[in-house]
């Protein structure tokens, strides 16, 4: 097992480093970050101090390894529009990002887990096949086409809530948040019902599929034998049961909500690192970006380790000397 | 080759049982027909400028422009009369979407099917790095590959692929592997037969099914993801005018309450998607032997 896990780490290492060196080469390649640092009209002399801060003038091997001794200590470079360093920066936009993502996956499984449970205790019923026709569109319509019916309908016909922005926050442990105030509210309603669609449309049928399959089950049929109502069957026994499955998912899910956050965010301005990331794609603003996709890749690597370290914890076969 | 035409019409005969399929399918046959006859059918030409006029800009549906006709779908921001656009923008995202998802298909069934049937060092390389591709989001490393490659039609189409060929190499690597332990394929690699031969003409045609499945469900995941990235602005140059450009174009003006710019050719994409998932909904009903009757 700790072969396996060591390992596994190696392979996650690699993977990062191979990560790295794409994603700073790749952008390396495109645009000439001195149009956007400097203005057409600059002296010779304030050009070349300028390409000498940044280490433009270096070769790109040497950029890199510098820039790998650096992020190695927690230091990405300075924004080149914010003029900041890019951690604090990233930082700074996350909890928004998290708030937003973590209300979009609450409200896809408080909503998605009942919805589906129902369509798979009564699956011919009206309402069953009408919860999940709405799953397939969930799945099928592009979130950012559903962001903006979302705002046309509430924001902009209805007038009942705010069509973008992330409206007044609350600081709470020396953190900013929006959910903690009716206003800041108001304005996280929308996205996250918009970012949460696909997650139910999942959630629901996660829960469908699972409510059929135990309602078979002897221990549905002996609980009724013994007179347990049906209520308290599927609070007792069914919810408990298809509970394991949904929460493996939910914690999957959880990576690639922030990344689908980018289109979210992007629609209802949402000041998070989605916008972050398309503004500095558009701006041409490396460090932010290089920052950014190596953030994520190091999020998601750090997920399937995870994944496939417990789950080799729970299933022994998987230890063997295949894959590792 | 007759045989192959009894399979077609028996799956055509178990297809038509389906009326939402069928619906469905008359409804994409609709639509390509539309889109091909686009310059037909469209009153204007939207990309010559000199037909457009600023006095037709942003009118409601049902507006009678300067030119002299009906603009059944309204304008836009340029005076360009929105069902033409729309027309010409499902050209390009229905090619984008065939492109994509074909060139994704090639792709992944080669690395899928050679993985299974060489195995070795090879298998683990390629499908470790599929597996890892696959937890992920699609949209994450195609907007990943445009902001690395930039913009145009043919890096687009190279960064849909690379987000999708994943899925088909796992599904082509799934079922080459079941099929590789069968004796028709240990016999042909018996025989002197060559590993390109055995591989296109004996496996990979026993693999299609699964594959006929996801490659019609990552059409319409394509056409989903171009217009998604045409939309946030990373998508097709502003020359190329897919769907999702036309709504980004249109959402500014919607906030005043011109929601037809932005609105009509969502519609036009939504019925485009949802009509491709139906058709394959049905299609992996009817290869998924548990449902065999």
């Amino acid at each position: 097992m700790l072969g396996f896990v060591i390992g596994r780490c190696l392979q996650a290492l690699v993977v990062m480093l191979v990560m790295s060196l794409v994603v700073f080469t790749g952008v390396y390649a495109i645009g000439n970050p001195l149009d956007i640092l400097i203005p057409p009209e600059a002296p010779q002399d304030i050009r070349e101090a300028t390409i000498a801060r940044f280490g433009l003038d270096r070769p790109i091997w040497e950029q890199y390894l510098y820039f790998l001794l650096n992020v190695l200590q927690g230091d990405f470079g300075r924004s080149f529009i914010y003029n900041m360093p890019v951690l604090t920066l990233i930082l700074s936009r996350l909890p928004a990002t998290l708030e937003l993502a973590l209300a979009a996956v609450l409200g896809a499984t408080l909503i998605g887990v009942p919805l589906g449970i129902y369509a798979g205790y009564r699956p011919t019923s009206v309402a069953a096949r009408l919860i999940m026709g709405l799953s397939i569109l969930g799945f099928s319509v592009p979130t950012f086409w559903v962001g903006l019916i979302l705002i046309l309908a509430f924001a902009v016909s209805l007038g009942w809530l705010p069509a973008g922005g992330r409206g007044p926050t609350v600081l709470l442990f020396g953190v900013p948040w929006s959910f903690t105030s009716l206003e800041g509210l108001s304005h996280l309603l929308l996205p996250a019902l918009n970012l949460s669609l696909f997650k139910l449309a999942m959630m629901i049928r996660l829960a469908r599929a699972g409510t059929r399959e135990i309602i078979l089950t002897d221990t549905v049929k002996f609980a009724r034998a013994a007179g347990i109502s049906e209520a308290t069957i599927l609070r007792r026994h069914v919810l408990k049961l298809i509970s394991i499955p949904i929460v493996t998912v939910f914690g999957l899910e959880f990576g690639s909500t922030l990344a689908f956050a980018v289109v979210t965010e992007t629609i209802f301005s949402w000041p998070g690192l989605g916008k972050l990331i398309i503004d500095s794609i558009t701006s041409l603003d490396r460090p932010v970006m290089v920052a950014y996709l190596i953030l994520i890749a190091a999020l998601f690597v750090t997920i399937n380790l995870l994944v496939d370290i417990s789950y080799a914890a729970l299933d022994p076969r998987l230890r063997g000397g295949r894959g590792a | 080759m007759s045989g192959f035409m009894e399979q077609l019409r028996a799956f055509w005969v178990e297809f038509r049982e389906s009326g939402i399929a069928v619906a469905a399918l008359f409804v994409i046959a609709l639509i390509l027909v539309l889109a091909l006859l686009a310059p037909v059918i469209a009153p204007q030409d939207p990309y010559d400028l000199t037909g457009l006029s600023l006095r037709d800009a942003r009118r409601p549906p049902g507006h009678v422009g300067s030119a002299g006709y009906m603009h059944l779908l309204g304008t836009d921001a340029q005076g360009r009369d929105l069902f033409s656009a729309i027309l010409y923008g499902l050209r390009i995202s229905i090619q984008m979407g065939l492109a994509a998802g074909l060139a994704a298909l090639l792709l992944g069934a080669s690395v899928g099917l050679a993985a299974a049937y060489f195995g070795g060092r090879f298998e683990t390389f390629a499908m470790r790095i599929v597996d890892l591709q696959l937890s992920f989001p699609a949209i994450l490393l195609a907007l990943i590959l445009v902001a690395l490659l930039g913009q145009g039609k043919a890096q687009l189409i190279a960064a849909l692929v690379a987000a999708q060929y994943a899925y088909f190499a796992r599904t082509a690597y799934g079922a080459a592997k079941a099929e590789r332990r069968k004796d028709y394929i240990e016999a042909a690699v018996a025989t002197p037969l060559s590993d390109k031969r055995i591989l296109f003409r004996h496996l990979l045609p026993n693999c299609m099914p699964p594959l006929i499945v996801v490659a019609t469900v990552q059409i319409a995941n394509s056409i989903a993801l171009e217009a998604t990235l045409s939309f946030l602005g990373l998508g097709l140059p502003v020359t190329e005018p897919s769907l999702g450009m036309l709504i980004s174009n249109g959402f500014q003006y919607m906030m005043s309450g011109r929601y037809w710019i932005s609105v009509y050719p969502g519609v036009a994409l939504i019925i485009l998607i949802v009509a491709i998932n139906l058709v394959g909904d049905q299609i992996r009903d009817q290869f998924n032997p548990r449902l065999r009757r």
